[in-house]
């Protein structure tokens, strides 16, 4: 038998290099990337990457909906903080139309937003920790994002994929309940913080996993379009929150954690510090929701009957707010055209939204300025010459969202 | 001095001439729109200039009009100077017939995969990018999904019926 | 005025600290038990399943919360995910299925060995959920056959348990000759695998 009864492809024989598939399918649940590895025994030469895995089509989706059912839209964004994505959304339509929410509603947007930053940086380290090797800090971790959980189903009813809050403000006020399970979080999450940053930030077999293990400059990273995190574990202490307020940020007194060598152990600590933050910063909102007397302190949406829905009382009764309903619903109200760019401090970085509206219900153009596609890029050049498990130490401390990065 | 959009304005008129760009500002960004041959050099020019400093690219993305005749397409740029906290945004058009635009890889490592998913979406080839082909779509689509004229929903699906969705 | 629910600040004394699985129909005597092979393997495969979790998106989100420990999966004998389709027998899709990841999810199915359940969590895997898109596989029994489907976006681990069970119902009442069948293979043959 003198044939060959394998092909092999062409250069096969004399490539010195293994191919490896880190395929869409890979048990870091990080969501659905892919990376052809090109390895030279241990060490990586270099990395051809391929995404759309999770491809949806949202800025297709949107040039359909009326811009209060693109908040369904955002959620699915980056779901491990959907609040985030959601409050950035309703800030960029009220640029837009020109509304401009109370005090009450603007705190009250904070400390959603800044538990939903907690969600998410919560599981960015603890799966780092599982990418480690170590299961606990997660499993342990993961008992207080449920009690986020609990208070986002008392605020809007969802756990997940939230849709919360309205073009103005809130669909209905928080309940005392939520207080009361927000207090209980308050009173409970700093000791299991503590413990899980007791468990890694010192450990030196997780410090020798990530110490020296992906770093980026800030020049490089800047040039890249880094945000968040992984730009201020790089040096740089830009934080959208700061620079460009929304939401009445300026009015709290908070640090921006930065780090210097941007690499794995940085943006570790960089996650965990702004954690404590969070928490500092929900605090101080809490704290200030609560000195709101008489009237004030019922407030929870902006007040625009053309865009925020009359209450159904009033539909039932006014003939004004009837009309109002009724244009809302069919979409007749005055959307005026022009573009808006509106960006926030995501868990990721600067989720910004680009909105060109012509009128009509629906946008003309929304296109998501998304972080994790930004910054993925870069992927190639920080593992180039490292070995295959600081890739994976990499990826997952760059907190890749699958669903942000294709949208 | 503080970088105000007259101030920005003012330098550009200055470097490239009185007729270049069209100006408009809205929602407090200013918004330059130039022809497509130049935007290179304007965004060099923002780049490099010690005042101006437009250093981080933001965004990279397209837009299409189809009832602009000759100018359907365009690259919509969204920089930004970290430290004076200034945003610009910067448009060229082209047309859908010869969709050619250059590469600003050279300058923003940043704009690889944005010029590469705006390619993707609206066919616009961007002249001297190292790597331009489909990053979100799958490589045999053979159309350019985000053009207004291609519909959302797949056409070939049976199990879905537009006339209950309104749409038949 | 809305209601304490998942709040557990009563305590509810515990009746029995231990719940047994029903022992399957058969006759018993002294030292010996007589049932059917199918029930026993039935009941054995069905409380020590190996999952598969494709998690994509949001629904791969809940997933975690459903094996925390708040939810717990384990306890219903689904301790050990696997990520190696050799090694599993329930293939848990959870998430959008886009068109570039349909022909994924076909060569996983394939690799997992008989018998082999696949479960599809969400709308998304269930029929392409709000993502009615060119890019996204309506639903993923276009390209495997899939035997529970769970609604809901993201349903909540409960829905999530609840999907399990019934996969536990179909596995424990299944026969011991159904792979090889008739109507299994006419089944796989419909989408186009031997």
């Amino acid at each position: 038998m003198t044939e060959q009864h394998i092909k092999l492809p062409a250069g096969s024989i004399e490539k010195t290099t293994t191919t490896l598939n880190l395929g869409p399918t890979h048990p870091a649940t990080h969501g659905v990337m892919q990376n052809i590895l090109e390895l030279d025994g241990e060490r990586i030469v270099s990395a051809d990457q391929t995404i759309g895995y999770i491809h949806r089509a949202f800025e297709k989706i949107a040039e359909r909906r009326p811009l209060a059912q693109i908040t369904t839209l955002t959620d699915r964004l980056n779901y491990c903080s959907s609040p985030l994505n959601n409050m950035g959304w309703h800030m960029t339509c009220e640029k837009l139309l020109g509304v401009q929410t109370p005090k009450r509603v603007d705190y009250l947007r904070v400390i959603v937003m800044e538990l939903a930053r907690i969600a998410d940086h919560l599981i960015c380290n603890s799966i780092m920790g599982v990418d480690a090797g170590a299961y606990t800090g997660f499993l342990y971790v993961m008992q207080f994002r449920e009690l986020i959980y609990e208070i986002y189903e008392e605020i809007c009813g969802a756990r997940l994929t939230t849709n919360m809050g309205r073009i103005g403000g809130f669909e209905r006020d928080f309940s005392p309940l939520a207080f009361e399970k927000l207090e209980k979080f308050l009173a409970e999450y700093p000791k299991a913080l503590k413990e899980f940053e007791d468990m890694f930030q010192r450990n030196r077999i997780f410090m020798d996993r990530t110490m020296g293990v992906g770093g980026i400059s800030a020049e490089r990273a800047l040039n890249y379009g880094f945000t968040g995190p992984n730009l201020r574990a790089a040096g740089v202490d830009y934080d959208v929150r700061v620079q460009n307020p929304y939401s009445r940020y300026q009015d709290f007194d908070f640090t921006i954690p930065v780090g210097t060598t941007g690499d794995c152990y940085d943006r570790w600590l960089v996650r965990e510090q702004e954690m404590w933050q969070s928490l500092s910063i929900i605090r101080q909102a809490y704290q200030k929701v609560q000195s709101f007397k008489g009237a004030e302190a019922s407030v929870y949406h902006a007040d625009t009957p053309a865009y925020y829905l009359p209450a159904k009382e009033d539909v039932y009764t006014k003939m004004e707010a009837l009309i109002y309903h009724f244009k809302i619903i069919m979409g007749e109200t005055e959307i005026p055209a022009g573009e808006v760019y509106h960006s926030i401090e995501a868990g990721n970085g600067e989720l910004g939204f680009y909105l060109i509206s012509d009128g009509g219900r629906a946008p003309y153009r929304l296109h998501f300025r998304r972080p994790c596609f930004i910054y993925y890029q870069a992927y190639e050049e920080l593992i180039k010459g490292s070995m295959l498990s600081d890739a994976i130490m990499t990826m997952s401390s760059l907190n890749l969202i699958a669903g942000e990065m294709d949208a | 001095m503080a970088l105000t959009n007259e101030y920005i304005i003012q330098r550009l008129k200055e470097k490239f001439g009185e007729d270049l760009f069209t100006f408009q500002e809205s929602y407090g960004l200013l918004e330059l729109v130039a022809p497509k041959e130049m935007n290179l050099k304007v965004l060099n020019f923002l780049y490099d200039d010690a005042q101006l400093q437009f250093r981080f690219l933001t965004d990279l993305t397209g837009v299409h009009y189809p009832n602009l005749t000759g100018e359907e397409l365009a690259v919509v740029y969204h920089l930004h100077n970290l430290q004076s906290n200034c945003r610009i945004r910067f448009k060229v058009h082209t047309s859908v017939d010869q969709p050619e635009v250059f590469t600003a890889t050279g300058l923003f490592s940043g704009a690889n995969w944005m010029e590469r998913e705006t390619y993707d979406f609206f066919g616009i080839q961007f002249v001297g990018h190292p790597n331009l082909k489909r990053i979100l779509n799958v490589d045999e689509m053979d159309y350019f999904p985000l053009r207004k004229e291609f519909p959302l929903e797949d056409q070939t699906r049976i199990d879905k019926d537009d006339e209950m969705f309104g749409r038949g | 005025m809305s209601r304490p629910v998942s709040y557990n600040l009563v305590q509810k004394p515990l009746e029995k600290d231990i719940s047994v699985a029903p022992l399957p129909d058969g006759h018993q005597g002294e030292g010996f038990f007589a049932t059917s092979l199918d029930a026993v393997i039935g009941l054995a495969r069905k409380n020590s399943i190996w999952p598969l979790p494709f998690a994509t998106s949001c629904c791969g989100i809940e997933f975690m919360a459903t094996m925390g420990s708040h939810y717990d999966l384990a306890r219903f004998g689904s301790e050990r995910v696997g990520f190696s389709p050799r090694q599993c027998d329930l293939l848990m899709v959870m998430g959008t299925i886009a068109k570039k990841m349909g022909p994924v999810v076909r060569q996983v199915y394939l690799q997992m060995a008989e018998p082999r359940w696949v479960i599809a969590v969400g709308a998304c895997a269930s029929s392409g959920g709000i993502f009615d898109t060119y890019s996204v596989l309506q639903g993923i029994d276009q390209v495997v056959p899939v035997d529970v489907y769970v609604p809901g976006c993201p349903p909540r681990p409960e829905a999530i348990i609840d999907g399990v069970l019934r996969i536990q119902d179909l596995v424990g009442k299944e026969s011991l000759r159904r792979r090889n069948s008739e109507q299994y293979k006419a089944l796989l043959n419909s989408y186009g695998i031997q």
